[in-house]
């Protein structure tokens, strides 16, 4: 009887833990809001990071954000029409060197976290749109709370950020001008060569500041 | 009536106004910098302002400071602006936060030390920073071209226009002698730079190619941004703040039962209270002293057991 009643339960037991574990797309709210308490619990954690340390604040960035961004959207949305003009080869490149122009930024950005805490506004959308926003600010220590937003798409590998907000301007809209510019100069390769030079500059002198 | 009709003729005559000036002044609704070259031309000299004098004396005021010294002219500052903000919401029809901020400015005048402190926002009540030009935004006023002012930074022609009402309604500066009032503005001015001394570095790394073209395409996002909170028009701004809990109630919170039955009854129930006829004497020792013999036993009980 207890050899039964023990089967009984291990088979209930798995058939729970498989129709948990069955693969349910994360909401995306949930997914930036995970993902921001996670980031922001290690920034504060780490020493290194709090001192400015560049390759751990970018190591960080690496594990727990790229992951769930699509920069081959961004890019795409931030070339605009000349994204078609662009052989594969030429919008690889030029999504590497974006990517890489950011992660510098906002690898910046994440060395200067010290007591902030963010506020999560409720997501408006319905649950068939494939495309949200997802709307946070930032409370910091002197001045207005400082509003940050993203906006997902739905993807096959779940949901991905393909746009952010800092204090109302949208990453990809204020780069569109800046791109069109560059390529209008001296066409994609250019802009690509001018995002690779930013990078090394970068790579070369630390964005974060001294404390 | 008089009063009724000139406030319902206001808003479609400001409108008038205002659009009228704008299209005077503007070249073509295609571009959004027609005055460009001007533009450009005071961007440099705002630039070469704020690397020779300006950063330097940011940087070295957050270095040398104490940040608690740094966090209270912070705070001071906000405190004048929030009247001006305060008034800014209530013209937008924004009765709860312009309230919240008028509550704000009287609780960290007075508790806070005449503004050293902010202790409105650990009290729940956040700020809703306004000003003039957004309160005509609000009001349908478009942005109009995109204008770089002398010293002030980025700024759009309808902006522009609110600037010395902005100025005007300052509260800093009334009541004290010039030089006062002028080293209080230098060093207001010096403390904003040095709270967007980190921004400004991270601007510097993000910025590709023409920073000019950056900061203009930032900027007038920005502001579209801050005169709907974050919306895409007024109806919606609407919506948003009633999806958001009442500022006010973080106060008033953990005094009231949520139930508002409950808060009905308790208030009658303190209408009724009887006032104390009775002297309030200390309270008896003895029985206490009966409570602590009984556990006695028992613990005495076990012991031969064990």
């Amino acid at each position: 009887m207890k050899l039964i009643k023990q089967l009984i339960a291990a088979a209930a037991l798995t058939f729970a833990t498989s129709a948990i574990a069955a693969p349910a797309t994360e909401a995306p709210d949930a997914l930036v809001k995970r993902i921001s308490a996670d980031v922001i619990d290690s920034a504060k954690a780490d020493k290194d990071i709090q001192a400015g340390n560049q390759q751990k604040v970018m190591s960080l960035v690496e594990t727990k954000i790229l992951p769930h961004v699509d920069f081959q959207r961004m890019t795409a949305l931030a070339a605009g029409r000349h994204w078609r003009d662009a052989s594969a080869e030429q919008q690889k490149l030029l999504a590497n060197e974006f990517r890489t122009l950011l992660i510098f930024t906002y690898s910046g950005a994440l060395s200067q976290i010290k007591n902030e805490t963010v506020d999560f506004k409720p997501l408006r959308a319905s649950p068939s749109d494939q495309e949200v926003e997802v709307r946070s600010s930032v409370n910091v220590q002197r001045g207005d709370p400082v509003t940050l937003n993203y906006r997902l798409a739905k993807t096959p590998q779940g949901w991905k950020i393909f746009d952010i907000n800092v204090l109302g301007a949208w990453l990809v809209e204020t780069y569109k001008g800046t791109f069109a510019t560059e390529i209008g100069k001296s066409g994609i390769d250019g802009l690509i060569k001018a995002l690779a030079e930013r990078n090394k500059k970068l790579a070369s002198k630390p964005v974060t500041t001294k404390k | 009536m008089k009063a009724i009709t000139i406030k319902a003729m206001w808003r479609p005559l400001a409108l008038a106004i205002f659009a009228v000036a704008l299209t005077g002044c503007a070249t073509t609704t295609g571009k959004i910098d027609p005055y460009e070259k001007y533009n450009r031309k005071v961007f440099a000299f705002n630039d070469a302002v704020d690397t020779h004098a300006l950063k330097p004396a940011a940087t070295a005021y957050k270095r040398v400071l104490p940040g608690v010294v740094q966090t209270g002219v912070n705070n001071f500052f906000y405190n004048l602006s929030d009247v001006w903000s305060s008034a800014n919401n209530l013209m937008q029809g924004k009765g709860e936060r312009g309230l919240s901020d008028m509550t704000r400015v009287v609780i960290n005048s007075t508790f806070g030390l005449a503004g050293l402190l902010d202790i409105a926002t650990d009290a729940g009540l956040p700020r809703h920073t306004e000003d003039f030009g957004q309160t005509l935004g609000y009001w349908g006023v478009p942005p109009g071209p995109y204008v770089m002012l002398p010293l002030l930074g980025p700024s759009t022609l309808r902006d522009t226009v609110g600037l010395p009402l902005d100025i005007a309604a300052d509260p800093w500066g009334y009541g004290v002698t010039s030089r006062v009032r002028n080293l209080g503005t230098v060093l207001r001015v010096v403390d904003q730079r040095a709270v967007l001394l980190d921004a400004s570095t991270l601007l510097e790394a993000a910025a590709l190619g023409d920073r000019y073209e950056f900061i203009r395409d930032g900027y007038l996002q920005q502001r579209k941004s801050k005169v709907f909170d974050g919306e895409i028009s007024r109806k919606a701004a609407k919506e948003a703040r009633a999806d958001e809990e009442p500022d006010a109630r973080g106060i008033a919170a953990p005094y009231v039962d949520t139930d508002p039955d409950a808060v009905k009854k308790d208030s009658k129930a303190n209408l009724k209270a009887e006032p104390i006829t009775e002297p309030i004497t200390e309270p008896k020792a003895e029985p206490k002293a009966e409570p602590k013999a009984d556990p006695v036993k028992p613990v005495s009980s076990e012991t031969p057991a064990k």
